[in-house]
């Protein structure tokens, strides 16, 4: 085994170290630092606007820090060309607020988009694969509907098949449950924790839907202008004497 | 650019450069990150693998749906020249030239200009308007996390589906000036279709039909390139959207014209 696996085996599969971002002059991530270990949930709360969907489009190399470093089992992300990028990703699967499914594309055609380009699959041996994901999220029968055509719900769902496509070890939730009714919150909450117990997944869930961390996370860290401010269990959270994550905790009262 | 690049140059207008106006500042930044556009497209077009699919999709949505429009623009443009130089022609006494006029004027600039400025309005409103929807619903984001190449699969394929659709079109487009030219010419003077073609072609050369029909080529660059560029830089919902749209086809346009008169002059030295 070469030095680099042993590396790549024994580092976490998330770690980020004093990590700045800033739009101009609003600071958007000032000194962020956070650790996933392999098979946990980690998910990060905060306020809207207080860089949280920032934060996961920088591990995943869709935006540039100012500075600081993130590193995806040993490996340094930042600064990476666009093919060093791609291998990364590869070990990473997105869910996306909104599920941004191709809209020109049926449900069965947007599962399968990554594999047939990276799948190395027949064209029968990646229609099983896509049924398959597609049945783990409970949408076999919509194969042949448009995006359009399905409820928010069922899209994120499609997003999650299609983000455990490529087999990822980390996946990426940004604000899973939001503008979901309580019922299939519930229900994508369950999907979250099925990925990890089946799957051994490292996941970040970003999110401000209490309940939803509470139920899906081993792990929660809350932030404040830029900064991780807490990071414990819900307990911990809890037990904290401190102003914001108490007001945080009772819905700002 | 990167908003935080954005930034720098927003501090730099507050401290030393106020004097150089805003929009000299957009132009700059609108033309390095085009350069930068290019660079990534020049990537995809030139490596391994390719987008068959996609690019035979976007030949068919591109080229062969601009067809009627551009047949039609076409016929359009020979009916106008065959009726206004017919008077004047006759007037002088040189009838037996409007064949000649006729061809010459179509194939050497008014099929060319017109097929570009036709499709640049039909196809650089639609990639602009859907690239830019993708972009602001995050689809593009998507594609990249997927580990697939957006520059390959949206732009690569849609640039060179414009490079290559626009001289056929062309071709259609020459094909039906001088056609209904010929039909609008019979109607009030008899004269058959293959006199009228001889008469036409008669002193036109390859020198004058190859490099004016093979011109539009960099006007389909120009469209692709602007309306994908457009596309991806939407910002902001449905009214990044609508900006990315108008903008694409009004710069695609514009480019198209200041293009045609610098290469009509390099082909007018090439080809004296």
């Amino acid at each position: 085994m070469t030095e680099n696996m042993k590396t790549q085996k024994t580092a976490p599969p998330i770690q980020v170290k004093r990590l700045r971002k800033s739009f101009g002059e609003q600071k958007v991530l000032d000194g962020v630092d956070l650790e996933v270990k392999p098979g946990e949930t980690l998910s990060v709360l905060g306020q809207s606007g207080t860089g949280k969907s920032v934060l996961l489009k920088i591990i995943v190399g869709l935006q540039q820090p100012d500075s600081g470093s993130v590193c995806i089992q040993g490996s340094e992300t930042v600064g990476l060309s666009r093919n060093d990028l791609t291998e990364i990703r590869k070990k990473i699967g997105f869910l996306f607020q909104n599920s941004a499914l191709y809209d020109s594309l049926t449900v069965e055609e947007n599962v399968a988009f990554p594999l047939e380009r990276l799948g190395n699959m027949t064209v029968v041996e990646r229609k099983k694969r896509v049924r398959e994901l597609l049945s783990t999220v409970g949408m076999e029968e919509d194969l042949d509907k448009l995006p359009s055509q399905i409820s928010g719900g069922m899209q994120k769902r499609v997003g999650l098949a299609r983000a455990i496509a490529l087999s990822p070890d980390i996946l990426l939730f940004d604000e899973p449950t939001a503008g979901l009714d309580p019922i299939t919150a519930s229900e994508i909450d369950g999907l979250i924790l099925k990925m990890r117990k089946e799957r051994n997944i490292a996941s970040i869930v970003v999110t401000h839907d209490l309940p939803s961390a509470r139920a899906v996370s081993d792990r929660l860290a809350v932030m404040r202008k830029g900064r991780i401010l807490l990071q414990g269990s819900f307990k911990d959270l809890q037990e904290s004497k401190d102003e914001f994550v108490v007001q945080f905790l009772n819905r700002g009262e | 650019m990167s908003l935080s690049a954005t930034a720098d140059l927003n501090a730099g207008r507050k401290t030393g450069l106020s004097a150089i106006p805003n929009s000299l500042f957009h132009s700059f930044e609108w033309f390095g990150e085009l350069g930068s556009f290019c660079f990534q497209l020049a990537r995809a077009v030139f490596s391994l693998p390719y987008e068959g699919k996609e690019f035979a999709h976007q030949l068919d949505e591109l080229g062969s749906k601009s067809l009627p429009l551009v047949a039609l623009a076409g016929g359009a443009t020979g009916v106008v020249l065959s009726l206004e130089t017919h008077d004047t022609l006759v007037h002088f006494g040189a009838r037996s030239l409007l064949p000649a006029l006729l061809v010459v004027s179509i194939i050497k600039e008014s099929g060319p200009i017109i097929t570009a400025l036709i499709v640049s309005g039909r196809v650089a409103a639609g990639i602009g308007a859907e690239l830019g929807a993708m972009k602001v619903t995050e689809q593009i984001d998507a594609m990249e996390v997927s580990a697939v190449d957006p520059y390959k699969f949206l732009v690569a394929t849609r640039v060179l589906a414009c490079v290559l659709m626009l001289p056929l079109l062309t071709l259609i487009a020459d094909f039906c000036g001088v056609f209904f030219g010929w039909v609008t010419n019979t109607l009030t003077q008899h004269i058959s279709f293959t006199l009228f073609i001889t008469d036409g072609f008669k002193n036109v050369t390859f020198s004058d039909f190859l490099p004016s029909t093979f011109k539009t080529a960099a006007f389909g660059l120009i469209i692709g390139l602007v309306a994908c560029f457009q596309g991806f830089r939407a910002r902001g919902g449905t009214e990044g959207v609508e900006r990315a749209a108008t903008s694409s086809v009004v710069l695609s346009s514009l480019f198209i014209i200041l293009a045609d008169v610098l290469l009509v002059r390099l082909i007018q030295v090439l080809f004296p």
